[in-house]
């Protein structure tokens, strides 16, 4: 037998041998990581990098995982993307809005591979996932605890950008506080970041300056935590994670995503063969949306409340979209007892319009 | 639009605090430029300082601490470009930008375990008695000791500049370096120091941003405040209370943008959040359109090399 033959035959035994084994022969399944923001941001990046963590826990040595921090979204991203797939990840993970159309022009190019998209909607090839949570459904609370607890009336919002995940946080809130504050307002400051703390601070520091004793943040970093912290009588919300280090004033509790279970899953259903191509979006019922701990700042019929809401929102007995809900300009959006659709014409995916009250213009 | 929900008195104290990175790093830069060296490294020497105060004032968690720190880390990072332009001759526009760069990926690497870490907090130094005066005592007295060392710094470089033997000497140093040399002063030393206090304000500056103003550590969090203190000091024509207006000006143009929008006015937030930058090219435009009167107060030997053999 020739030298060639022996090796080759070497390498069908060991392919037959190792179960699960991909066609160039690898046997550990791979998967890759593109974070938005550092995973020491305390927020959204730091849950994602959780549920990496917590997928090398499930499968051990089953698993390789790969993972590349503050990708700028855009064109930058779709080099990533590519680079990681390159390497030979057998799924990706791309874990922000930005990437929406970077990671279907990666997956066409790479019909082996498995993208999954964080809080998109395009679906352009058979082997790209989408999936997100109902973070609205955390932001109604907060709207209640923040309506409950504001002295000033005055709401400040840090908005990241003006996509449809944040103009439904920036609504459900909003509806919340007024129902029991109706005096309650909302202003607004768009960032146009995820991640940038110096902004943040400055952008949280101003509206306390106009009298907001409640920031609500869909930023990233722990800045408007802290600058909370400086001015007395401000409370805040941690976004994405805990941010529990601010407890028990400013945060008075939080909206965690808890991405572990799905990562989990999906990366399962590549080792198994069984994955296809799926639109997921999972709120506190299903556990993907978590409520951080109430702290003791806040009164306890106020905690009550919101327990009470959570538990609604949860069993499904309550949707944070409950008619009647006026536009901003007017027109009817859901008539009474009426909830809002997932998707179709002024559907919650593609949400770009205020409901009635809110001053504010949203930027295009 | 609610534009009596804007507090006066607040928006001029934060101003001032938005503005102090900025004064340090521009009026170290004035002395640099005034012995007649181009430094276009703040930016990366800013933030390496940002993290060199940082990381001490965690470790130790003195802020004080830090801030020496910021400055000896910021001394140290000029000292190379001052060796490369006043020993190698090498060229100083070129070797500022590569001091930049290297800043940027140094702090990011020095900054690795640093991240999502919440620094000892600087205390204010509250005055008794003046920081009860109405509208003047929130402005002037009631802010964080860095405040007050960046205004008395100001005022220091200004009386050292115009009235010292010193001032006199770095002066002639970077309007005529020949004819300094042939006076018997040491060119190169005095340049030498320059950048080195240069570098140490550049690093304070930084160290401002990331244990007093945000307070934090991300990589790239100067976002450019090196090159906004480099465009000051021409816009200040290397006077240093005129750079102290500028960095005023910019730091109210970026505090009362985020202000209006809170306010709601109806202006796309887009050129409200390009309006710092936007006056600030159309100041130095202005500034220098009178028959180049800023260039005519531009030390005449910034920029060249210098060699005692020449």
């Amino acid at each position: 037998m020739k030298r060639r033959s022996i090796l080759a035959a070497g390498v069908a035994a060991l392919a037959l041998a190792t179960t699960g084994a991909y066609a160039d022969g690898h046997a550990k399944t791979k998967v890759g990581f593109i974070y938005v923001g550092p995973i020491g941001d305390g927020g959204w990046t730091y849950e994602h990098d959780k549920g990496r963590l917590a997928v090398e826990e499930a499968y051990g040595d089953k698993v390789e995982t790969v993972y590349q921090e503050s990708v700028p979204e855009g064109a930058d991203a779709e080099r990533a993307i590519t680079q990681m797939a390159l390497q030979g990840a057998d799924i990706i993970f791309t874990t922000s809005f930005g990437y929406m159309d970077p990671t279907n022009a990666v997956a066409a190019k790479f019909p082996d591979v498995k993208f999954e998209h964080a809080t998109g909607y395009k679906r352009e090839t058979p082997n790209v996932s989408t999936y997100s949570a109902r973070f609205y459904e955390g932001r109604a609370i907060q709207g209640h605890i923040a309506g409950k607890m504001t002295k000033t009336n005055k709401i400040g919002y840090i908005a990241s950008f003006p996509i449809p995940e944040v103009i439904r946080g920036i609504n459900s809130a909003y509806i919340h506080a007024k129902k029991v504050n109706p005096d309650v307002e909302f202003n607004i400051i768009w960032a146009y970041t995820w991640f940038d703390p110096a902004k943040e601070a400055d952008a949280a520091t101003a509206l306390i300056e106009q009298g907001a004793d409640v920031i609500l943040q869909h930023t990233d970093s722990t800045a408007p935590q802290a600058a909370a912290q400086k001015a007395e009588g401000v409370i805040t919300f941690g976004q994405a994670s805990d941010m529990g280090e601010y407890a028990p004033l400013p945060r008075v509790s939080s909206i965690i995503d808890d991405w572990a279970p799905y990562y989990i899953a999906r990366v399962g259903a590549v080792m198994d063969g069984t994955w296809e191509s799926t639109d997921t979006w999972d709120g506190i019922g299903a556990g993907m949306v978590a409520i951080g701990k109430i702290s003791d700042a806040v009164p306890a019929d106020v905690k009550a409340e919101a327990l009470a809401m959570k538990d609604a929102l949860a069993d499904g007995s309550y949707h944070a979209f409950t008619g009647p809900i006026n536009k901003q300009d007017g027109s009817v959006w859901l008539a009474e007892g009426e909830t809002a659709q997932d998707f179709g014409d002024d559907g919650l995916a593609g949400m770009s319009f205020y409901v009635e009250g809110l001053t504010a213009e949203i930027p295009n | 639009m609610d534009l009596t929900s804007i507090n006066p008195i607040l928006l001029v104290a934060s101003l001032m605090v938005a503005a102090t990175p900025i004064i340090l790093a521009a009026i170290g830069e004035l002395v640099v430029e005034k012995s007649g060296v181009l430094n276009l490294g703040v930016e990366g020497m800013m933030i390496t300082g940002a993290i060199c105060g940082f990381a001490i004032a965690v470790e130790s968690g003195s802020p004080m601490l830090g801030f020496v720190a910021a400055a000896a880390g910021g001394a140290v990072l000029s000292l190379l470009f001052g060796v490369l332009t006043q020993y190698f001759l090498s060229n100083q526009v070129a070797t500022g930008l590569g001091l930049t760069l290297f800043g940027l990926g140094l702090s990011s690497l020095m900054g690795q375990g640093y991240i999502g870490i919440r620094p000892p907090a600087t205390g204010k130094l509250e005055i008794p008695l003046l920081s009860d005066i109405p509208v003047l005592g929130p402005i002037l007295f009631n802010h964080d000791i860095v405040v007050y060392f960046a205004l008395a710094l100001v005022v220091a470089t200004w009386a050292v500049l115009k009235f010292t033997r010193a001032g006199l000497v770095l002066r002639a140093v970077g309007e005529n370096h020949d004819a300094a040399h042939a006076l018997g002063y040491k060119v190169v030393k005095v340049r030498l120091m320059a950048i080195t206090f240069g570098g140490a304000c550049a690093g304070l500056g930084g160290a401002y941003l990331s244990l007093v103003r945000v307070p934090q550590w991300t990589e790239g969090m100067t976002a450019g405040a090196g090159w906004i203190a480099l465009a000051i000091v021409v816009f200040g024509a290397w006077r240093p209370f005129r750079v102290l207006l500028g960095a005023y000006l910019f730091g109210g143009v970026t505090v009362l943008q985020l202000n209006l929008q809170a306010a709601g006015v109806a202006i796309p937030v887009e050129y409200l959040s390009m309006s710092p930058y936007l006056i600030t090219i159309a100041v130095l435009v202005i500034m220098s359109s009178g028959k180049a009167k800023a260039a005519l107060n531009a030390p005449a030997c910034l920029g060249k090399l210098f060699h005692a053999s020449s």
